[in-house]
């Protein structure tokens, strides 16, 4: 969807960027009183492709075990939407895009995004596909900000909201973890200050060391030690070198690799900054419940027991604000030693409480 | 004495009539905090019957998905440690519904539940009951009856109190009783009026609706 000059997306730092585009995917059918939309809101490095095979790396969708025919967020009941987010680099507009006023990518002069700044982009692309209101909002991690903002932002346009493994603020771990990986993007010399895209070259070492850190954050120690233990990789000793004598090692550099070839350096720096600035409560007094008062919207959370980059604690923390804010919302705690990936994997009670919330909420909206 | 787990229900709707008896308790339309609400049943029958606006609080997975799956918004969650986040007057009502008996804290919790909710209605299983009695004092067993189906090394129930005991704690951290009623072993109210030591020695329920004094 193109948004001309005259619709610039008005964003936080107080830049209005024009024009602009914002690419997503649909699945399903919008019913006649336009009520079983259902957005879903994508993780930092995810895209629109949530249930479809994706056109970059010829995987399947990144959410199929959740989205699709007779899955808990049903493709045949609701008409689900999933947007790039602003800062991206699946076709929405972000610093690799050009930029109208030098005919160059925008780089480092593309404006810092902010989650709200998101949420604004997909507000836009809804209006223009004439839905007044959603019936549902999910998302897990960073999508899950994007859940708590469209709550808090357009509380009135969301009948549900299901944020998954996420926090109302960035902790300063989490942030600490975003800078390193920022900080080995920018200390690669093919990144060039930025200006790689002119220039030439490409920062994948650097993004490569980046992913390859926040990878390690994705997941527990359990999982870690389950799925590789001290295993060696292809061998049967250490090579007294710094191969990757360990699995762990093939793995994570394998991951590194892999992600440099569909995902953009300096999105990544820009969209880690969105979650770093994410603080809904300091938008409003430093009271999250606050921030949800009158809130209409029906919440269910969900958080994973071996979780430690968004714990259980943080979505206590919104359950609690929300329960001050007399807004109705569910909370379940699944027990997985997956980590903060949880949410993506075969996970069978988050499965369950998915589809029963929606189901239920689907009754109320009066959706067949 | 033989161990049941299943309560005495109302043959029409199979409610569980100690349900029915608090829900009769509720003024419709009223804002609720099911507290221990286990598979959501009771905060079923408050929205469905009386017009409430239910909230649950619900330790195990299981209990909060078939809540969710209902429709009732459940958060997972322990009397014990929960509640003090919640705000003074927060609810209308605030149902300790079976579940006082396991807590660790019954007297921290019976005062929360004072606080947040304008009444507390508290039911518990009665240690006082002639059966209990029987099985301690002529069989020297622990106890095991329809109400109190557990052995004792995995029972649930860590404080066991009878109906004097808790009119005595009601007594000691202010709470004035608007209502008590004692249910036979059937579920059914005791209706005539008698001293609280029949009561307690023939009540296999006690349930009590509250009020800050």
């Amino acid at each position: 969807m193109r948004f001309g000059a005259h619709e610039p997306l008005m964003m936080d730092s107080g830049i209005a960027l024009a024009p602009w585009q914002i690419a997503y995917q649909t699945y399903g059918t919008l019913n006649a009183d336009r009520s079983n939309a259902v957005l879903i809101c994508h993780a930092l490095t995810g895209d629109q492709h949530v249930a479809n095979d994706n056109p970059v790396t010829g995987k399947p969708g990144w959410w199929l075990t959740m989205v699709g025919p007779g899955k808990p967020v049903d493709t045949n009941r609701f008409f689900v939407i999933c947007a790039n987010v602003i800062g991206g680099c699946m076709g929405t507009t972000g610093p690799a895009s050009t930029d109208p006023a030098t005919g160059r990518p925008y780089a480092l002069d593309f404006p810092v995004v902010t989650i709200r700044d998101m949420v604004r982009a997909q507000a836009a692309l809804i209006d223009k596909l004439g839905i007044e209101s959603l019936f549902c909002v999910v998302g897990g991690s960073m999508g899950g900000m994007q859940v708590l903002q469209w709550a808090v932002s357009y509380s009135t346009r969301v009948f549900a909201a299901l944020p998954i493994a996420t926090a109302a603020r960035h902790s300063a771990q989490n942030i600490a973890f975003h800078e390193v990986g920022r900080q080995a993007v920018m200390a690669d010399p093919e990144w060039r200050g930025g200006r790689y895209l002119t220039e030439g070259t490409r920062p994948s070492k650097g993004l490569a060391v980046a992913r390859m850190g926040a990878h390690i954050t994705y997941l527990s120690e359990m999982a870690l030690h389950r799925k590789f233990g001290r295993n060696f990789q292809d061998r049967s000793a250490p090579t007294f070198s710094f191969d990757a004598d360990f699995q762990i090692e093939s793995y994570l550099r394998y991951q590194g690799i892999s992600f440099v070839e569909r995902f953009d350096a300096n999105s990544y720096l820009y969209v880690t900054r969105a979650m770093d600035y994410f603080d809904i409560a300091a938008e409003h007094g430093g009271s999250l419940a606050k921030a949800f008062k009158g809130s209409a919207t029906r919440f269910c959370l969900i958080s994973f027991t071996s979780d430690w980059l968004f714990p259980t604690s943080d979505s206590r923390a919104i359950v609690h604000a929300l329960n001050a804010a007399a807004a109705s919302v569910g909370f379940v705690e699944v027990e997985s030693d997956k980590g903060h990936d949880a949410f993506l994997l075969e996970e069978p009670e988050m499965f369950a409480a998915v589809r029963g919330f929606i189901d239920a909420a689907a009754r109320v909206r009066g959706i067949a | 004495m033989i161990a049941s787990t299943l309560p005495a229900t109302d043959l029409e709707t199979g409610h569980r009539l100690d349900f029915l008896l608090v829900a009769d308790m509720v003024e419709p339309g009223s804002r609720v905090l099911d507290i221990g609400c286990g598979d959501g049943s009771l905060l079923a029958i408050l929205r469905d019957r009386r017009g409430v606006d239910g909230r649950g609080i619900e330790i195990s997975r299981e209990g909060v998905n078939a809540c969710l799956a209902k429709g009732l918004p459940v958060i997972q969650g322990d009397a014990d440690t929960d509640l003090a986040d919640y705000p003074d007057d927060a609810f209308d009502y605030v149902i300790l519904s079976q579940t006082i008996q396991a807590t660790r804290q019954p007297r921290v919790v019976l005062e929360h539940l004072l606080r947040i909710g304008r009444r507390a209605i508290v039911s518990f299983p009665n240690f006082g009951h002639w059966r209990v009695r029987f099985d301690l004092g002529v069989r020297g067993r622990m106890p095991m009856t329809e109400n109190l189906p557990y052995s004792w090394y995995d029972t649930p129930n860590i404080h066991f109190c009878t109906i004097r005991d808790f009119v005595e704690l009601c007594r000691e951290v202010g709470a004035q009783m608007e209502k008590a009623v004692a249910l036979n072993a059937g579920g059914q109210p005791i209706r005539v009026t008698l001293p609280w030591w029949v009561w307690n020695l023939l009540g296999d329920q006690g349930v009590f609706l509250l009020k800050r004094r």
